[in-house]
């Protein structure tokens, strides 16, 4: 069963509900036993990078995600902070990410976005897709999502670019790799476009 | 294509949903929940709930109806009233709520929008304020739902929740609220000029060419709330959303 990972941080409660909304059956949990069991995890995270990564680490629960997504190579879906942990490191803190994707998550490049230009970025924005992912089947015309973030990805790895989206500057908004997958937006916040974003992750992996 | 935040705002009173004008004459509008499901159907940017009771019958959020609320909005959804402890912005974090909105407690207890924005991120803590102009023509910060004059300068007491955490500041013009008259852009220059976090702007919005020109003001984006539910001079009730063309043409062309 699709798997939310709590370990402590995020708003899970928003995910399992969209997730209903959509006629998918999830679970929320911190147990190992039941992500052990899982075909499909979702990693969401809220906050700062250290706090998440700290707290993941307490969890516990690493040697089995490494497991799930590296050994059986299970689809994973990282949201927000969850996408950042996916990353090898975070200019925001000093404690390790996962290392599933190579690259680390820098901070907004304040010297290159027009003066007035607030960070965080927060609210509604538009994105373009890097390349063809069937996370963005059948999407809806002018995909935008809500976003809510200080940091974005640097990829070692051009094409482990899912989509990208401006805020100032283009940045790289979601990635693809392989079975793992992450978005920098909330899905779970973006209406109809969330909603098929999360049914193709579902039904296309 | 740069887009801002158009964002509904709901007051909720006795569990109802209502609609005042400066703050007064609270007129029942309908039910939060279903309002909540149509501003979801209209695909809404973002959702405020601000719940009126709440601080004046001297009680926390009523975290069932919240909860209720939250699983009925796939957008971001922030709720304000009756917010005092740290506890009680976990509960709401956990309930759903991606915003917390503090006013009053904000006010005399600026170390809570300080552990709120360190328990969960500046991002997810508002603090609210209400102005209103002194008869001597002076902005001046009211809380407990307007009722009561502080005397603060809102300039000051604006960059003194920015320096306390607070992630966004929530504006609103108590002398345009339900008016129809347009924003406050003189207070929206004001305060978003001496302030880094983003400012949302309420009170007083009749068209979309009033949401430009606060963003021209200086807001990052903008909240309305008899625009959204009443129609007409009558003041019918009937929730409506500007249409995402509506948002391109009159709004988001206009954003430089």
């Amino acid at each position: 069963m699709l798997t939310i990972i709590d370990y402590g941080v995020g708003n899970l409660a928003s995910i399992k509900n969209i997730l209903k909304k959509i006629g998918v059956e999830s679970v929320i949990s911190s147990d190992e036993a039941t992500i052990a069991a899982a075909d499909k995890i979702i990693l969401p995270g809220v906050g700062a990078f250290d706090t998440c990564a700290q707290k993941l680490q307490q969890s516990g629960l690493l040697p089995i995600l490494n497991k799930k997504v590296l050994v059986e190579k299970i689809p994973v879906l990282g949201v927000c902070v969850g996408m950042q942990l996916l990353a090898e490191s975070s200019e925001e803190g000093v404690l390790p990410g996962l290392g599933w994707i190579k690259g680390q998550i820098i901070k907004f490049k304040q010297e290159q976005l027009p003066a007035g230009l607030k960070i965080p970025h927060m609210g509604w924005t538009d994105v373009q897709l890097s390349k063809p992912s069937k996370l963005f089947e059948n999407m809806y015309e002018d995909p935008r999502f809500y976003f809510v973030h200080s940091y974005h990805p640097q990829l070692a790895h051009a094409e482990d670019a899912l989509v990208v989206a401006t805020h100032g500057y283009t940045f790289v908004a979601g990635i693809e790799h392989e079975n793992i997958m992450g978005v920098q937006f909330h899905p779970e916040k973006s209406h109809k476009f969330g909603m098929k974003l999360l049914d193709n992750f579902m039904k296309n992996y | 294509m740069k887009r801002v935040r158009v964002i509904p705002a709901l007051l909720i009173q006795n569990g109802g949903l209502v609609k005042s004008v400066k703050f007064k004459d609270h007129k029942y509008v309908g039910d939060p929940i279903n309002a909540v499901k149509i501003f979801n159907e209209k695909e809404v940017d973002e959702i405020v709930i601000l719940d009126i009771s709440a601080t004046a019958e001297k009680r926390g959020p009523n975290i069932k109806k919240i909860k209720e609320l939250a699983s009925e909005a796939f957008m971001p959804m922030g709720y304000g009233g009756g917010v005092t402890k740290l506890d009680e912005i976990k509960e709401l974090i956990t309930a759903g709520v991606e915003k917390v909105i503090i006013n009053t407690s904000a006010f005399y207890d600026p170390d809570l929008v300080s552990e709120g924005a360190k328990f969960i991120g500046s991002q997810s803590i508002v603090v609210s304020i209400d102005v209103k102009k002194n008869i001597w023509g002076k902005y001046k910060v009211h809380v407990q739902n307007g009722s009561k004059n502080t005397n603060i300068d809102p300039v000051q007491f604006a960059k003194k929740i920015a320096d306390a955490g607070a992630g966004e500041l929530f504006l609103n013009a108590i002398d345009r609220d339900g008016t129809f008259n347009g924003y406050d852009t003189e207070l929206i220059k004001l305060i978003s000029s001496e302030i880094n976090i983003p400012l949302v702007a309420i009170g007083g919005a009749a068209t979309v060419n009033d949401f430009v020109k606060a963003i021209e003001s200086g807001a990052s984006a903008v909240s309305a709330g008899s625009m959204f539910v009443f129609q007409g001079p009558h003041r019918a009730v009937l929730i409506s959303y500007p249409k995402q063309q509506e948002l391109k043409e009159k709004l988001f062309s206009q954003l430089v």
